[in-house]
């Protein structure tokens, strides 16, 4: 009798961001080709993966991307919810999965919250700046969209690494903070370099008639940092260690108000 | 008037700094900075005194107002926060509830 069902080959790719190995499983060669070029730079080669998600496709048309996203910790794992995706992913066993389209920004916005929520643990964040190295430093440029992150980004000088336009990624290591260079673009569309340096100083962006740079105080330093930290979780108890994460960044990473003109002299006055 | 009983909220997170209160609601991650007369009452507000008994022992000793003028407005203030999480308002005493944590 011949064979009713033939197995399906199971495609896998590691997406390594902040040192955390991501395995997405896949049965659709094309949608792994488009990962692998959106994540480009950040594909790793770890057996193994802090989460393994199975992802099943759909029609094109799943779902609106614009739609609020929910996150929800129930009968044992994360329940992740948007128009154009539903991931499931238990801790416990490293394994989940996604339900989408054949859309990377879905697995895109998978992937952020994932982050988020691992990172919660840990004392790091997810943070709306923009960060770059130069000189084995370091340095986030935080603020709303409209701040100019996007600007700051492109202004940078040839010796600096530019680490992400859009969506920083800061883990704790002992007594330090780190920042990690992310795929998450923002206008400038430009992913950044997957390398990590020691975050030596946070600065709240606003655009004024010159460049400046002038001290805030902790309390204020604090706001504006939760203000743009990524929450996404209706859990309490989540929501209390990124609070406390924040108080903690601040009391040990130098927060400066950077007032600046769209001019690369800017660059100058950051160090 | 019956008495009205506040506690705070197990599901925020709250640190003073500089002398402001900064409280995160845990269900919508609002933030809110209390000014001193809402820390004062936050910080008193321990579910078994009453919302008349805090506004006399801590918000009329430390600023020039009436009992009943300090009652008024703290009464405005609770039901504002209670809206947001922040706080538990209720006209019997509140028992003391473990925070929301757990692993994740």
């Amino acid at each position: 009798m011949p064979e009713l069902a033939t197995d399906v080959e199971r495609l896998s790719l590691v997406i390594e961001i902040g040192g955390m190995p991501v395995r997405v499983n896949t049965t659709d060669p094309e949608f792994l080709g488009m990962l692998k070029n959106r994540y480009a730079g950040f594909v790793g080669t770890a057996d193994h993966a802090e989460v393994d998600f199975d992802v099943a496709l759909t029609t094109p048309g799943f779902g609106a991307s614009d739609a609020d996203v929910r996150v929800r910790w129930t009968s044992g794992q994360w329940l992740l919810e948007r128009g154009d995706f539903r991931a499931e992913w238990e801790p416990a066993s490293r394994r989940g999965s996604i339900r989408q389209s054949a859309n990377p920004y879905s697995t895109d916005s998978v992937l952020r919250i994932v982050h988020t929520l691992a990172l919660a643990r840990e004392g790091g964040f997810l943070l709306h700046a923009a960060s770059a190295i130069r000189n084995e430093k370091a340095f986030l440029f935080a603020g709303v969209s409209g701040a100019g992150k996007t600007t700051i980004s492109r202004l940078a000088p040839p010796d600096a690494t530019l680490l992400t336009d859009e969506i920083s990624y800061v883990r704790k290591h002992d007594d330090h903070y780190v920042a990690f260079g992310t795929p998450f673009t923002g206008e400038l569309a430009k992913l950044g370099e997957n390398v990590s340096a020691p975050i030596a100083a946070l600065y709240l962006l606003a655009q004024g008639p010159r460049n400046q740079i002038k001290p805030v105080s902790a309390v204020e330093a604090t706001r504006s940092l939760l203000a743009n930290v990524l929450f996404f979780a209706e859990d309490p108890a989540l929501v209390q260690m990124t609070f406390h994460s924040a108080f903690e960044f601040v009391s040990r990473v130098p927060a400066r108000r950077l007032t600046f003109v769209p001019d690369s002299r800017v660059w100058e006055v950051i160090g | 008037m019956s008495k009205l009983y506040v506690a705070r909220s197990p599901r925020v997170a709250a640190r003073s700094l500089d002398g402001e209160m900064m409280i995160m609601s845990g269900r919508d991650s609002t933030l809110f900075t209390l000014n001193r007369t809402a820390t004062l009452i936050w910080q008193a507000a321990d579910g078994t005194t009453s919302l008349e008994e805090i506004v006399k022992r801590k918000i009329c000793r430390e600023f020039e107002v009436t009992a009943d003028e300090a009652l008024r407005d703290a009464e405005t203030l609770v039901r504002e926060l209670a809206t947001h999480g922040i706080l538990e308002a209720s006209e019997e005493p509140i028992s003391q509830k473990t925070s929301a944590g757990g692993s994740r």
